[in-house]
């Protein structure tokens, strides 16, 4: 089974649920998705065995058998080429902008002279490893790129499906969350209980309906704000699997980079207790 | 005229109660909120929208079963396996690229464009304010903050504002660039856990790629006095300007469930500390 932590909201725990669920399962993956802010590592210090550079294709030019007729500007949907047209017996010439480029092959594929080949460019790093018993995947994408939809299917190209998968997802409702909950049986949404978590687990509900995922809500800091976050799941039938109350220990804990059942242990019990929950759902 | 936006790298550290507080504290400015996808800030602006636009961007493919001879070309040659094994569109993984309605042999797909959104102009009490509303499961989040970035500016400089105060997003991907790329400053918000100074030094290194001044602050900076000394010294030895910080405090909880900014009902000494960032900021 594969279930995602995801939230809507930043900051409301979701590296918490993943590390702390994953730490209290047996025969656990965990997939750090977060590839623009990855933290999971800095709780369970896994071992990284395997670092594999992430690429996109983007086109270069064989700029002999390019004509100049303008067909690739044309095709590409992400205005990432542009065409400088000859003149006074200039040949002219193509210009790639690789931060625009998808990746979707449309230029190569139907340039007429076939003078567009495909090159990788490098946008992060796929690490795998081990902490204690857990199989640990993560990604970092590189500083100064703007596309991590791609990276973070490389990360899910290492899910493990004999394995209870974890997928630490990044907060927002936009592509990146949607690449990496999008293969998960199951979603668990974290919020807390103020104006701000409720409006965006509004939204993150939204997508979610929308992907077909079934999903549950865990409240953290449930004692900070108001009550409004219960009724709205009241109100819309939306299982509220956990509660963790606003506890100094844990934030101190977590500012350490301590997972919070190595110090409680009695965090694995309601874990586990809410991973069955779960199963029996999906059954 | 000075353009401030306020990020952070990590969630939830505090991006939106301080965009919030320079709102109620700066004169003369507009604000906007570029975090599209999960956005927050009219929850304290409480805005009255007076302007409304639909925000059109990218296309998705459809494909018309009457036309189509179910060759599968398009499933072949689709990056993004947008295009199912009974030939039905996914509109979620489709990127827009039009490469399948270039190659179809009959012509049974046509691209549309998409209504990823809305934007707005609204008033607040606290002047004029951009916002938007990305669509659930859209893409080009970085378009439309572009977007409500241009409208903002193109307001202040009309109006003779003397600042733009942006509301960013988490993270380091294509949002955060858009909320960066050529303003004055970049206010960088993060809290002392290990978690938090991982993400800011990330997003610092964007500000530093893209040439943007940074100042910083550490928000609830008793909840680990080790730590916050760690991102103090890390700033030190970066040149990196430290523009305060402000006590962990439920005070500040409390002012986001009545929907008021922290300068009008946190304690004292948050109202203090966040009045001594704001002069150091815009001074």
């Amino acid at each position: 089974m594969i279930i995602s932590v995801a939230s809507g909201k930043g900051g409301t725990g979701k590296t918490t649920i993943a590390v702390n669920l994953a730490l209290s399962l047996d025969n656990v993956q965990l997939l750090d998705c977060d590839v623009e802010e990855p933290n999971a590592h800095i709780f369970l210090k896994p071992e990284i065995k395997e670092k594999i550079p992430a690429f996109i294709p983007i086109p270069k030019i064989d700029e002999v058998k390019c004509n100049i007729c303008g067909k690739c500007r044309e095709v590409c949907a992400y205005h990432a080429i542009a065409v400088i047209p000859s003149s006074d017996g200039d040949k002219g010439s193509v210009l790639i902008f690789p931060h625009l480029c998808h990746g979707c092959g449309a230029c190569s594929l139907l340039c007429p002279q076939n003078a567009i080949r495909e090159v990788n460019k490098e946008i992060g790093v796929v690490e795998i490893g081990t902490a204690q018993s857990t199989q640990f995947v993560h990604g970092r994408l590189n500083v100064g790129e703007i596309m991590s939809p791609p990276l973070i299917r490389q990360v899910e190209d290492h899910i493990d499906p004999a394995k209870t998968v974890i997928i630490d997802a990044p907060p927002g409702t936009s592509c990146p969350v949607i690449a990496a909950v999008k293969k998960s049986d199951y979603c668990i949404l974290v919020t807390e209980p103020t104006p701000f978590g409720l409006n965006d687990l509004v939204l993150a509900v939204e997508v979610l309906r929308k992907l077909k995922i079934p999903f549950g809500v865990i409240i953290n800091r449930s004692d900070i704000g108001d009550d409004e976050v219960d009724k709205y799941c009241q109100d819309n039938k939306i299982r509220i699997l956990l509660r963790i109350p606003f506890d100094r220990e844990i934030a101190l804990l977590y500012s350490r980079g301590i997972p919070l059942v190595q110090e409680k242990p009695e965090y694995k019990e309601k874990f586990r207790r809410m991973f069955d929950v779960i199963t029996k759902e999906m059954s | 005229m000075k353009q401030i936006v306020v990020i952070s790298g990590k969630g939830g550290t505090g991006k939106t109660i301080l965009t919030a507080s320079f709102a109620a504290l700066a004169k003369n400015k507009i604000m906007v909120d570029c975090d599209v996808d999960a956005a927050d800030l009219h929850l304290l602006l409480h805005p009255t929208v007076k302007e409304r636009y639909e925000f059109k961007s990218g296309k998705t493919a459809k494909l018309n079963k009457k036309i189509c001879t179910q060759c599968g070309k398009c499933i072949a040659l689709c990056r993004f396996d947008a295009i199912s094994d009974n030939f039905a569109v996914d509109p979620i993984s489709c990127e827009g690229c039009g490469l399948c309605s270039l190659i179809c042999p009959v012509g049974a797909i046509t691209m549309k464009e998409n209504t990823a959104g809305e934007w707005f102009i609204s008033d607040t009490k606290y002047g004029a304010f951009v916002h938007a509303k990305l669509g659930i499961a859209e893409e080009n989040s970085g378009k439309l903050v572009a977007k409500i970035r241009q409208v903002a500016k193109e307001i202040a400089e009309r109006d003779r504002l003397d600042y733009v105060i942006v509301d960013g997003p988490p993270g380091i991907g294509c949002p955060v660039i858009a909320s960066l790329s050529g303003v004055d400053c970049a206010v960088v918000v993060t809290e002392p856990t290990l978690s938090g100074l991982h993400d800011a030094k990330r997003v610092i290194e964007v500000c530093t790629h893209f040439k943007v001044p940074v100042k910083m602050v550490i928000n609830k900076y008793d909840l680990n006095i080790d730590v916050t000394q760690k991102i103090e010294a890390y700033c030190r030895s970066g040149n990196i300007e430290i523009a305060g910080r402000i006590i962990f405090d439920s005070s500040v909880p409390r002012t986001l469930v009545k929907g008021i900014t922290a300068i009008e009902g946190a304690s004292e000494e948050v109202i203090k500390e966040i009045k001594d960032i704001w002069e150091k900021i815009f001074t």
